[in-house]
């Protein structure tokens, strides 16, 4: 990567050296708390799966028995092993007596907890072992069927039936895309807990379900035979059952998740502790998969205005990434977002644009950025639309982003037809292809406007995550700080689910996960 | 009468384009089906300019036509917001001088619509295409609850605060979902005799004045709208009822 602009080095440390402070302000009530959905989480990696007569899944109904007897406190995976051991069966026919009524688990006699564990990290390590195969089987397939060059096509599917949503996925791969997200339906992220089984039926999208991704990796494998490159496949690990999904994606082979730190806070009113713990997990599981996660930023900018809050956005991505470090991701597993959402109105509005994802690029040269398109300024004119999302791909092809959320010319009127996907299919391929080493021939002139707006833009950055490590990141959300939302320490929904950890609690996934991805030393 | 039709060129001429996919892998049969198609919708001279395979067995073709069919215009009623919108600093006045008062609005995206993008278009404080939004007007208290908001919350907060007027927005449309959203809406409040109570309006990029008159609000803004257009309609209202 040459670089083309003059990025201030000691600011970026600064930068860095802030957000650091700023994760060590809330590293205390993630490593003192557990919540719920961490729990549910849990008992999904002990093999536990299935739902009751009411359509209740059982990670729900074992965890739900023991948070009532108020003992959760000692994390369910001890409850859970002592009924293995007591009574010689699997969790999964332990979470299936538990919920035919016919044991409770804090009732029964009490083993010592070196053999408890014992056990209990015998299928602990059946899942582990089951996520290290497919963590295999995408390297040696992506070694078969290598993916595309980036950017990478990135398209969204959103029918709310898995069945129709596998078709359009299969079409847009033929068609080039190398990622197909299957949008969520729209209500899931307040669901604490995740629906059972294939589902036909969802609003504005479709249900994440463990089938949904089986069915969605099984065809797009058949796809990625046929189209010769790697197809990713994404979904959505976050609301109220984050951890829970990405465990899910580790079992069945996703490839990438949406997972940010702040999202569900900001723009979904979940409780702020409950986020920050839940996030800590699932990014360590995401870790563990090998899955690329994609950040929100773009999110603040539908919100607050492209122009002036551009800072906003990279003081988010530092902390992202800091966050992310600390739950063991990659930088090439960090797919930070941002957008192109200026005012197409605005005279350089473009220099502006390029600015801002070039400046990106030089401060994480390894993270495969994720680049959101417009969407705040499509308005129905679809022509217009269509050159503005042409206007995005030049930028993103000029500035090395790597994964390009293609925009649609129809946003704003529909979920996308099959033809409109295919359309900007064309249209990314068309100018990837016809500028596809433009990056290299590009320097920006060292008193330009696409260099002034850049230092402009991180001096403006260091200046917010100072005054963030300064107050701390609680009360900088609770003061509005980010996309303009304010979310009050105790409120938001979820909060309920945190649960402080006695002092032998027990969580043999997160001790595995961490000692694998060397999280203790 | 001033009958009209499509202009392509030249008057009258009834060109239009359109656009669409066929279930059916490209060839010459899925293209004379294409033709057939657009016949069958009654237009003339069809030419099938383009068609592409786009896998799965989907065609997709782009195909120009003319129509013979017109309208007249001056047959055409539209119910559209009959409020003259005045600037956010003539709407500021208009309240301190014909309501005496600072207004109340509350605004919301009901049911399980997350998208609040037009929603803070009009309420934000930063508003919307150069427009500041109602949370900055120093002579309205807007309250913005954001998104997911159920109907019973929005109607609570509308009470707990005295507001003069309830926003909804709604993006989502699948299904009919902001349909169901809005009837709901209107039903609890008939069901509690508060319909009366609250200046009811509806914003979304597909919504019209018509629908939401339809449904049972008072007003429907669609895309485009920016915050003066709704505060506008609001004020004036409001002095309209106290008069």
């Amino acid at each position: 990567m040459n670089e083309k602009i003059d990025v201030d080095k000691t600011k970026v440390e600064k930068c860095r050296k802030a957000s650091s402070e700023i994760a060590d302000g809330i590293q205390g009530y993630i490593d003192n708390n557990t919540t719920t959905s961490v729990e549910r989480t849990v008992l999904r990696l002990l093999g536990i799966n299935g739902v009751d007569e009411q359509d209740i899944p059982l990670p729900n109904v074992v965890v739900d028995h023991v948070l009532k007897d108020g003992e959760l406190n000692r994390g369910i995976a001890f409850w859970v092993g002592n009924a293995v051991l007591e009574l010689d069966i699997s969790p999964q026919e332990v979470a299936e007596a538990v919920s035919a009524g016919e044991i409770s688990l804090t009732e029964l006699p009490l083993h010592d907890s070196a053999e408890v564990k014992n056990k209990t990290e015998y299928y602990a390590e059946k899942m582990i072992k089951k996520i290290q195969k497919n963590n295999l089987k995408r390297r040696e397939m992506q070694k078969k069927f290598p993916p595309g060059p980036k950017p990478w096509l990135y398209v969204i599917v959103a029918t709310g039936n898995i069945y129709e949503d596998l078709k359009q996925a299969k079409a847009a791969a033929k068609e080039g895309a190398d990622i197909v997200a299957v949008i969520r339906s729209t209500a899931q992220s307040l669901l604490d807990y995740v629906p059972y089984g294939a589902t036909t039926e969802g609003f504005g999208g479709t249900y994440a379900t463990q089938e949904n991704f089986r069915i969605m990796r099984e065809g797009l494998d058949e796809a990625i035979k046929e189209t010769g490159h790697y197809v990713q496949l994404v979904n959505y690990c976050s609301g109220l059952s984050m951890p829970e999904i990405a465990a899910m994606g580790a079992l069945e082979r996703l490839d990438m998740m949406l997972n940010d730190a702040m999202y569900g806070i900001l723009f979904r009113d979940i409780n702020m502790e409950r986020t920050f713990i839940d996030q800590y997990f699932s990014r360590m599981i995401n870790a563990y998969a090998d899955i690329i996660i994609n950040t929100g930023e773009d999110n603040y900018l539908t919100t607050a205005d492209a122009v002036e809050e551009a800072h906003t956005v990279l003081a988010s991505e530092f902390i992202n990434e800091e966050l992310a470090f600390r739950s063991g991701l990659k930088a090439e597993q960090m797919g930070l977002g941002h957008a192109f959402e200026m005012n197409p109105e605005i005279e350089d509005g473009f220099l502006m644009e390029i600015a801002q994802a070039q400046l990106i690029r030089q401060i994480f040269p390894d993270a495969p950025l994720k680049y959101m398109p417009p969407t705040k300024f499509m308005d129905g004119n679809i022509f217009r639309g269509h050159l503005q999302d042409g206007m995005f791909n030049l930028a993103s092809i000029m500035t090395d982003q790597g994964i390009q959320l293609l925009g649609m010319l129809t946003e704003a009127i529909h979920t996308p037809f099959i033809q409109d996907r295919a359309l900007s299919i064309e249209n990314a391929k068309y100018i990837f292809n016809n500028a596809r080493h433009l990056s290299d021939e590009i320097v920006f002139k060292k008193d330009g406007k696409i260099q002034k707006r850049a230092d402009e833009v991180l001096d403006e950055t260091l200046k917010m995550l100072q005054q963030i490590s300064n107050k701390g990141l609680i009360k900088a959300v609770e003061e509005g700080m980010f996309a303009d939302i304010s979310r009050l320490k105790n409120g938001g929904k979820g909060a309920e689910g945190v649960i402080k950890k006695s002092k032998d609690y027990y969580n043999p996934l997160m001790e595995i996960i961490k000692e694998e991805l060397r999280l203790n030393e | 009468m001033n009958k009209i039709r499509p202009y392509g060129d030249t008057q009258n001429d009834g060109k239009i384009q359109l656009s669409f996919t066929l279930p059916a892998d490209a060839g010459p049969e899925t293209k004379e089906a294409a033709r057939r198609f657009a016949q069958k919708m009654g237009l003339k001279e069809v030419d099938v300019v383009y068609m592409q395979d786009l896998g799965e067995g989907f065609s997709f073709f782009v195909v120009y036509a003319k129509s013979e069919n017109s309208v007249d215009l001056d047959k055409i009623e539209v119910a559209k917001v009959e409020t003259e919108t005045m600037t956010y600093y003539e709407i500021n006045n208009f309240i301190k001088e014909k309501i005496g008062r600072k207004i109340n609005v509350v605004g919301a995206c009901t049911g399980f619509d997350a998208h609040t993008v037009g929603l803070d278009a009009i309420m934000n404080m930063k508003g919307y295409a150069g427009e500041y939004g109602l949370e900055r007007y120093p002579e309205i208290n807007a309250y913005n609850l954001g998104s997911q908001v159920p109907n019973e919350d929005l109607i609570k907060k509308g009470l707990e605060v005295n507001a003069d007027a309830i926003l909804v927005s709604q993006v989502v449309t699948q299904k009919g979902v902001h349909i169901n959203n809005l009837t709901e809406l209107v039903e609890l409040l008939e069901a509690e005799k508060l319909r009366e109570r609250f200046l009811l309006i509806v914003g979304g990029p597909r919504i019209s004045h018509d629908l939401a008159l339809e449904l049972g609000f008072d007003a429907g803004f669609g895309s485009g709208t920016t915050p003066p257009d709704v505060a506008s309609y609001i004020v004036q209202k409001i002095a309209e009822e106290q008069r």
